[in-house]
């Protein structure tokens, strides 16, 4: 939250629509995604209740579990489930690139990767526990399974847990799509509700964004998006039908319960379009494209070690894991905030006002200027830039620029509305600079205290070689026997 | 006839829940809540007459599953629940006895059966062996704002060697060790109810306060099972944080001192039980007192969507959220931080550095988009 989207959320109020946080889009979106409504039966974690799912918005599958207590309707449904998804992830291992990389061997990779897209935050959860509940699983012995049940699984867990990287997404929520690029006259509390926040962004012609949004709330009108479903249809609608289900399993009875979940998801479903035609509509932002490869290198590993067998991901990462992925994620974090404010002015538009970046310009420029002496001389030129913008930033900080990517430069003065800085990097070899490389007097130009430099890990120590202090070296995985047969009651 | 009995009017006051104190702590700057739950008023009732029904309703689903899964958890008189704790504390527990407190025979009022709570804990607090005693339904009472509450007795007492714990059962699920955070997060800001009430008993007993311990017992499913599994949780966060918010809630008292004396959220119910006061003098008579809204209001108080739409109508930044506000540097109203941005309203001193902000998000909104 900045300064600049609670003044977004402050027009949106005054205009009685939606303000958009952003110029262009920062995701990338799948010509064909996939998606994927779960619906849970109250009060259970992961008891499936119905999902629509495809990648059609004119035919969507309906998948249904008349009795959600019963665990083998669960597991038929998991079945059914994994016939709409492993085809459609399945189908995009087919064709691949060759990478080259300097000073590496090359490797292949997908050149496309799936996208399922769920309503709101909560989904994404369900997908995870869904996943959770279903990979341990076998197709032999006590209590098997159909076959693609487990390899199903696996795939839920890989995407939800590349959902919580920063900038991926493989699996992401709608309404975290759209909260990135428009500002609601509401609170976020109720941006979590996928129709209100469609009422702001799309009202109907001829009403406010607030009144849209207030109808929506009305589960008569645009039922809850799951997982959860509305207590009054459970009580009044849902339970009569299971209960009918119940005392006389049947096809009509079945279908019964399926018109009535139907009722409560086709609305989303729309709403769902509705989001991705929105999103379409914005221009594609540049590190959108260099994040989905990242997606897709992860698709491609992923599919790798499955086809070679690999176990089911372990319920816990280990210590060393644990550690790597968060070092991981933190820096996915930095580079996606500084890939998202050099791709838009409006993005920086907010750094700039928390005083981490500036905008102004150039009023005396050295660019020739070098430091040291005889072979250790370097070319280290200098700005003054003069900005009216709020800049907090101390002498030493590390700047880089949208208008020349690979340049560095350090602050080495703040004063009086100028900012003094040396470049670093970027400016050509040699003791001259490249022509074009330093700025001129009266170029308008944008510094900020952001990078989305590659940033070599952190040294960990092997997972055998976890200290003590972090449990020890993890046991190897090994699948254990009650894994597959763990209750799902 | 006593103050709050006449906000009220003739209904019986409703009893508390510990959802419900624990959402009262979360908002202690309101002053509306502070008098309706104080006065016992059935808020639910009042905003459904105002046209504003609140947004809770429990699945039928969730009911069933949750009292099935606190039937597991007890069953055998308490046995489970003795071999779930004998788990997690290490210890030989033999069992001395199991009491429902709800047991009293017909249908007491909550003072004779807090009385029966009193007696019983007193009992257990003075010759405490060195079994355990599981003591259901405690119907025990906290003073919230100057005035005693009776708390819906959802909870277990347990007794060892002379110390009480909570033990809380909710049904949702642990998986892998973890659970929602929010879950396990609303659960001991609950329990941390009870404990406070516990030990406040205790002490009106002339007993050590201390022996409840700030550890609750929490029992979830686990996995994707239906088995139980207990966790001990330490609440002394939870417990500071609720102490300090009833100690410094605003004292009922003072709020309702000035309000006119004829004021009532009384319904007017005819002799079928049917609302039949005029919407408009029960909107003026709730309007009264001062509201302090927040979006979080739409998790916790039944009066969220009337409080909302007050709210807007003022224009209040305090639609937008906490965050926003904190953004705005406390700006009240959307007129006036719009104002501000555009230069329309020349701010005072207090309000230049936001002012110069928001002029700038302005300008810069302006430029770019
Ligand atoms: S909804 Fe209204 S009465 Fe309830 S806490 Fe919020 S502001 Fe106070």
């Amino acid at each position: 939250m900045s300064t600049l989207s609670a003044l977004a959320r402050l027009r949106a109020l005054r205009e009685g629509r939606a303000q958009r946080l952003a110029t262009v889009r920062h995701c990338h979106l799948s010509d064909r995604p996939m998606v994927l409504i779960p619906l849970r039966l109250a009060g259970e974690a992961a008891a499936p209740l119905a999902a629509m799912a495809g990648t059609d918005p004119d035919h969507p599958r309906l998948l249904v579990v008349p009795q959600p207590r019963d665990r083998d309707l669960r597991f038929a449904f998991t079945a059914e489930l994994a016939e709409v998804v492993l085809p459609y992830v399945e189908g995009l291992q087919k064709a691949t690139e060759t990478v080259e990389r300097r000073g590496a061997e090359p490797y292949e990779r997908c050149v496309d990767a799936p996208q399922l897209l769920v309503p709101n935050p909560a989904g994404v959860t369900f997908v995870q526990l869904l996943g959770r509940s279903t990979r341990f699983r076998r197709a032999e012995g006590p209590y098997a399974v159909h076959p693609s049940v487990p390899v199903l699984g696996r795939w839920l867990t890989f995407f939800g847990r590349r959902a919580q990287y920063p900038g991926s997404v493989l699996l992401a929520a709608a309404t975290d799509l759209l909260s990135l690029h428009w500002a609601t006259g509401q609170s976020a509390l109720e941006d979590a509700n996928l129709a209100s926040l469609l009422g702001w962004i799309d009202p109907p012609p001829g009403m406010s964004g607030a009144s849209a949004a207030r109808e929506a709330e009305d589960p008569l009108v645009w039922p809850p998006a799951g997982p959860a479903t509305d207590p009054g249809f459970d009580a009044e609608v849902l339970a009569p039908a299971i209960r009918a289900y119940q005392e006389a399993p049947g096809e009509r009875a079945a279908a019964a319960v399926a018109a009535a979940v139907r009722s409560q998801l086709e609305p989303t479903w729309r709403l769902m379009w509705r989001a991705v035609d929105l999103l379409r509509a914005l221009p594609p932002g540049g590190g959108a494209a260099a994040r989905w490869e990242g997606d897709r290198t992860a698709f491609t590993a992923f599919a790798a070690q499955l086809a070679e067998g690999a176990p089911p991901q372990p319920r816990r990462d280990g210590a060393v894991a644990a550690a790597a992925r968060l070092a991981r994620m933190e820096r996915a974090r930095a580079v996606y905030d500084a890939q998202r404010a050099f791709d838009d002015p409006l993005v920086m538009a907010g750094h700039r006002l928390a005083g981490e970046a500036f905008t102004g310009t150039v009023v005396a420029a050295e660019p020739d200027r070098t430091e040291g002496e005889g072979r250790g001389r370097k070319l280290r030129p200098l700005l003054v830039v003069r900005t009216g913008d709020p800049v907090r930033l101390a002498a030493g900080a590390r700047l880089a620029t949208p208008a020349r990517r690979g340049q560095r430069a350090d602050v080495v003065d703040v004063a009086g509305g100028e900012v003094t800085l040396k470049i670093v990097k970027g400016m050509g070899r040699g003791t001259t600079a490249t022509p074009g490389a330093v700025p001129q007097v009266g170029e308008v130009v944008c510094y900020a205290a952001l990078t989305d430099e590659y940033q070599p890990p952190a040294a960990l120590p092997a997972p055998e070689e976890t200290p003590w202090t972090h449990g020890g070296p993890p046991p190897e995985y090994v699948p254990a026997e009650d894994d597959a047969e763990e209750d799902w009651s | 006839m006593d103050r709050l009995d006449r906000l009220r009017g003739p209904e019986p006051p409703r009893p508390h829940d510990a959802r419900a104190i624990a959402a009262l702590a979360a908002n202690p700057g309101c002053a509306r809540r502070a008098v309706l739950d104080a006065a016992g008023v059935d808020k639910d009732a009042v905003a459904t007459h105002l046209g504003f029904p609140a947004p809770f309703g429990r699945s039928p689903f969730a009911i069933t599953r949750g009292d099935a899964f606190e039937a597991l958890v007890k069953e055998g008189g308490g046995a489970e629940l003795l071999r779930l704790l004998r788990e997690l504390l290490g210890l030989p527990l033999p069992l001395a006895g199991y009491t429902d407190l709800a047991d009293v025979g017909g249908n007491p009022s909550a003072h004779l059966r807090h009385s029966h709570t009193r007696r019983l804990i007193d009992r257990a607090a003075r010759d405490a062996g060195e079994a355990a005693t599981l003591y259901d339904h405690p119907l025990l009472r906290l003073e919230i704002a100057g005035y005693h509450s009776y708390l819906e007795p959802d909870v277990v007492a347990f007794q060892l060697g002379g110390r009480f714990h909570i033990v809380e059962i909710k049904s949702f699920a642990v998986v892998d060790g973890q659970a929602e955070p929010d879950k396990v997060a609303a659960a001991a800001r609950q329990a941390a109810v009870y404990v406070l009430a516990l030990s406040t008993l205790l002490a009106e007993l002339g007993h050590d306060p201390s022996r409840v311990s700030h550890e609750i017992v929490l029992v979830c499913p686990e996995n994707f099972a239906n088995r139980p599994a207990a966790t001990l949780v330490d609440v002394r966060r939870e417990l500071a944080v609720l102490r300090r918010q009833l100690a410094r809630m605003t004292r009922v008292g003072a709020i309702v001192e000035p309000l006119p004396d004829t004021l009532t959220f009384d319904l007017g119910r005819d002799d079928g039980g049917v609302p039949r006061r005029p919407v408009a003098e029960l909107r003026s008579a709730v309007r009264e007192v001062g509201a302090r809204y927040a979006p979080d209001c739409l998790n916790t108080c039944d009066l969220c969507f009337f409080c909302r739409e007050e709210a807007a109508e003022a224009g209040a930044t305090d639609l937008l959220g906490r965050q926003v506000r904190d953004e705005l540097g406390g700006v009240a109203t959307v007129a006036e931080a719009l104002a501000l941005a555009d230069g329309s309203l020349a701010p005072d001193d207090d309000r230049a550095e936001i002012a110069r902000l928001l002029r700038l998000a302005d300008r810069l909104y302006a430029e770019v988009s």
